[in-house]
């Protein structure tokens, strides 16, 4: 059996395709953007970035109904935007298999809230798997195609940023036939008008039954038990590797593969063969609310974190003990190290700008690369939530802002992807309303925050195919912003910045400023700017620090004097260029 | 028994690479790996950590405090923000080189000027040494990572695996002889 060492959604990827599964959309979000990386370079795969997590879902529902294994993926927060088409799918059921992956991110590694999708499969009547580590990533994404499909059922596939993005050893299968299944049409099973809805809903509530009797007895939920049945606990996806790593063989574990429905008799089993009962589980209290209703006691959410991501030595230290270890420590405090705009970031002019023009303007952000113009220096925006919030937001804080005689314009922001996620919507939302607000598009051709990825904007799709780019500035002309009160600039370029920036906040009403620069780390832009760089002439500068205004990583201050100090880094980009009143600084290399 | 090595470094620093040549390695040695990289917004210039074990069998994939047998680090004050994970007895390999981060550089946080003195006087198991001053007389900075991935593979008395050979899977070709050099003399910098 040939073994690799691959990570969670490596393993995703190849067991969605060893299982059969042919269509995969996804909307990039960390930790789950490499499942769809990794199924868009196999061939039998028809793989998508879709806009928008609700329209990778909806593609990913057509394929299956239409009959063809399908998988979506998405990070937690991405479920949110996606909740419509996953209830109602929970009702209508699938035709060829349907497997929804949900990436959670405890302990907020990249996202704005940690909250835990396994609650959806509660709301939404699905199954719910959850694997806890790369080998079951890949066997339990096969199950899960197979459970569909027995019980009429879309699974809900939870994964966690631990497991996405840790690696294990992976046996490998073969791929076997693509299946596909033919459509046939059933208004009454997939058109969700009252009267069929009805229908589905018991029809679910009575598929979940057969599922909950399936659950009980099925692989996914096994039994270890230890030789003195004293300890026992209960506990699924990564978290079992906790128990394992601080329990051993030393007491009975009852893990969890297959938790919504919860296997009620198996959990009675359990609980009544033990003296005492640990629930060990990140996030909510899922599974030790199953275990009280049934009328069992448990330690769990009372001692294991509520708030972050466990490791072994949190659950050691909570149901074991502290450990009596010095370890080391230094009365030395690490200076902080945020995560920065890159050097030659094109977001950097804007934000500079916008600094600069902050008497006028009340800024609200958004979630991308431009999101870190909230830290020093720039302190770029009061207010970010989520995607496309950025523009809609501002039309209700403008009218709370006028109502209070505050005479400051609103702005908002978004990136190129966010615009076509859901900022679109959001600015018609502003056209519309006539609300007086500046809606910014911050277009850099790429999905940066997230790796990299392509959007509606590029040229080329996730398997390199060429299609036609959809040209944002003539949606926004279409939307009926007249030349007036639109500008197209580079932002690189901080007089033309200011330009638009003084002509926006001059008129009331809405007004769109769209900067328009590639990212500095796209592999094409990167490869262009090779071997350029700025450099300082000390003996021009006289040390009066503007260029630092502009807080480049790649430049430092030292014995007086500004210094490129990462010339690797550096993209001659030339905004400090701007900033120097002395012609010190000048572009090399080109 | 399971071993835990930290690497800790700033983004762009090339510890995913590092990282990905060890586990190589130590999968031909036959043993069970766990490995995690947090990657997200951390590739913009901050801190980045990546945890490997192994042994026999391995369950979780990451190190709490007071759990890591050996940590790498590519920067002064990350193997300072990395102690903490330290076990007793454990042994810190850094690298003597300086990067300043964002609140340094625009003077709302200092860079300690002593950290590899306090380092030194609190970490009995302490090497300090200039992989990436080695690589750029090698020719080129990226090399940093093979530098410290030599000096590790020292440290660890990892035996019976080509590692120069290794890297030839991971690296162009044209580059994999200043990556063997630069093998060879973190190897002999401990
Ligand atoms: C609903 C939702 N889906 C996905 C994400 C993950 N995510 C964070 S930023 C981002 C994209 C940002 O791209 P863009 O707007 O073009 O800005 P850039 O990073 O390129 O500056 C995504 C997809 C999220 N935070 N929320
Ligand atoms: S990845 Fe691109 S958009 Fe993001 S901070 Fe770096 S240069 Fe800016
Ligand atoms: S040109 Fe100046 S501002 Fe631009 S990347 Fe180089 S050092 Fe930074």
């Amino acid at each position: 059996m040939v073994k690799e060492i691959m990570s969670g959604n490596e393993a995703i990827a190849r067991g969605a395709w060893e299982a059969g599964c042919s269509f995969a959309a996804a909307y990039p979000g960390t930790p789950s953007t490499e499942i769809i990386e990794n199924l868009s370079v196999i061939k039998e795969v028809s793989s998508r970035w879709a806009n928008n997590e609700k329209t990778a879902l909806d593609m990913a529902i057509g394929a299956s109904i239409g009959g063809l294994r399908s998988l979506a993926a998405m990070k937690h927060v991405g479920l949110n935007v996606a909740a419509d088409p996953l209830c109602a799918v929970g009702y209508t059921g699938v035709n060829a298999g349907l497997v929804v992956v949900t990436a959670d991110d405890p302990g907020c590694h990249s996202s704005q809230n940690e909250q835990d999708n396994r609650l959806y499969a509660l709301l939404a009547k699905l199954a719910l798997v959850e694997p806890s580590d790369s080998q079951e990533c890949k066997d339990f994404i096969k199950a899960a195609f197979e459970i569909s499909e027995r019980f009429d059922i879309p699974v809900l596939f939870r994964v966690t940023t631990r497991i996405c993005h840790s690696k294990g050893m992976v046996e490998l299968e073969q791929p076997g036939e693509i299946p596909v299944k033919p459509y046939q049409q059933n208004r009454q099973k997939y058109c969700m008008l009252p009267a069929m809805a009805r229908v589905r809903h018991a029809f679910r509530e009575e598929s979940l039954k057969e599922l909950e009797e399936y659950a009980n007895t099925c692989a996914l939920n096994r039994i270890e038990w230890a030789h003195d049945r004293k300890l026992g606990i209960v506990t699924s996806g990564i978290s079992y590797q906790y128990a394992k790593e601080v329990f051993g063989d030393s007491a009975s574990i009852l893990k969890l593969g297959l938790t919504n429905p919860m296997p009620k008799a198996l959990l009675r089993e359990f609980c009544s063969a033990v003296d005492n009962i640990y629930v060990i589980e990140e996030g909510e209290p899922f599974i030790e609310n199953a275990i009280k209703s049934l009328g069992f006691a448990c330690t769990g959410k009372e001692k294991i974190p509520i708030l972050g991501e466990l490791n072994a030595k949190i659950v050691r230290d909570a149901l074991v003990g502290q450990e009596a270890q010095a370890g080391y420590s230094i009365d030395l405090q690490a200076p902080p190290r945020p995560p920065v705009l890159c050097a030659g970031c094109p977001h950097r002019g804007f934000f500079f700008t916008l600094k600069k023009n902050k008497k006028h303007i009340v800024a609200m952000g958004d979630i991308g690369c431009y999101s870190l113009g909230v830290g020093e220096p720039f302190g770029g925006f009061d207010i970010s939530t989520c995607m496309g919030a950025g523009i809609s937001g501002t039309i209700g804080l403008a009218k709370a802002l006028e109502m209070q005689g505050d005479p400051r314009k609103v702005l908002g922001m978004v990136g190129d992807s966010t615009f076509f996620h859901s900022g679109l919507t959001s600015l018609i939302d502003v056209i519309h309303a006539n609300a007086n607000v500046i809606a910014c598009v911050l277009d850099n051709s790429i999905t940066a925050m997230t790796g990299h990825q392509v959007n509606a904007g590029s040229s080329k799709d996730v398997q390199g195919n060429e299609v036609a780019a959809i040209d944002l500035v003539a949606i926004i002309r279409a939307l009926g912003v007249p030349n007036e009160r639109l500008r197209v600039v580079d932002p690189l370029d901080l007089k033309a910045v200011q330009e638009a920036f003084t002509a926006a906040v001059a008129v009331k009403g809405p007004f769109v400023i769209v900067t328009k620069r590639p990212c500095a780390l796209i592999k094409e832009v990167a490869r262009a700017n090779a071997g350029k760089h700025c450099q300082v002439d000390p003996d021009k500068c006289v040390g009066c620090k503007a260029c630092t205004l502009i807080a480049c990583p790649a430049m430092a201050f030292k014995d007086n004097k500004a210094l490129v100090a990462d010339p690797a880094s550096c993209t001659a980009c030339g905004l400090c260029m701007q900033m120097c009143k002395f012609d010190a600084i000048s572009r090399v290399g080109e | 028994m399971t071993t835990n090595i930290l690497l800790v470094g700033v983004g762009g620093q090339g510890t995913i690479l590092m990282s990905k040549v060890l586990t190589a390695g130590l999968a031909q040695m036959g043993y069970d790996i766990k490995m995690s990289e947090i990657h997200g917004m951390s590739q913009r210039g901050g801190t980045v950590i990546t945890q490997i074990r192994f042994g026999d069998k391995v369950y979780a994939p990451n190190i709490g405090e007071k759990e890591a047998d050996v940590i790498v680090s590519f920067e002064k004050v990350e193997a300072l923000r990395a102690l903490p994970f330290l076990k007793n007895g454990g042994t810190m390999v850094t690298d003597e080189h300086e990067i300043y981060s964002m609140p340094v550089l625009t003077g709302k946080a200092e860079y300690p000027s002593n950290a590899l003195v306090a380092l030194a006087e609190a970490v009995e198991n302490l090497a300090i040494i200039p992989a990436r001053a080695k690589a750029l007389e090698l020719g080129n900075v990226r090399v940093q990572n093979i530098c410290l991935l030599g000096a590790l593979v020292k440290v660890l008395k990892l035996k019976g695996v080509d590692w120069k050979g290794l890297l030839a899977s991971f690296v162009p070709e044209k580059a994999l002889a200043i990556n063997q050099q630069a093998f060879d003399a973190g190897y002999a910098m401990i």
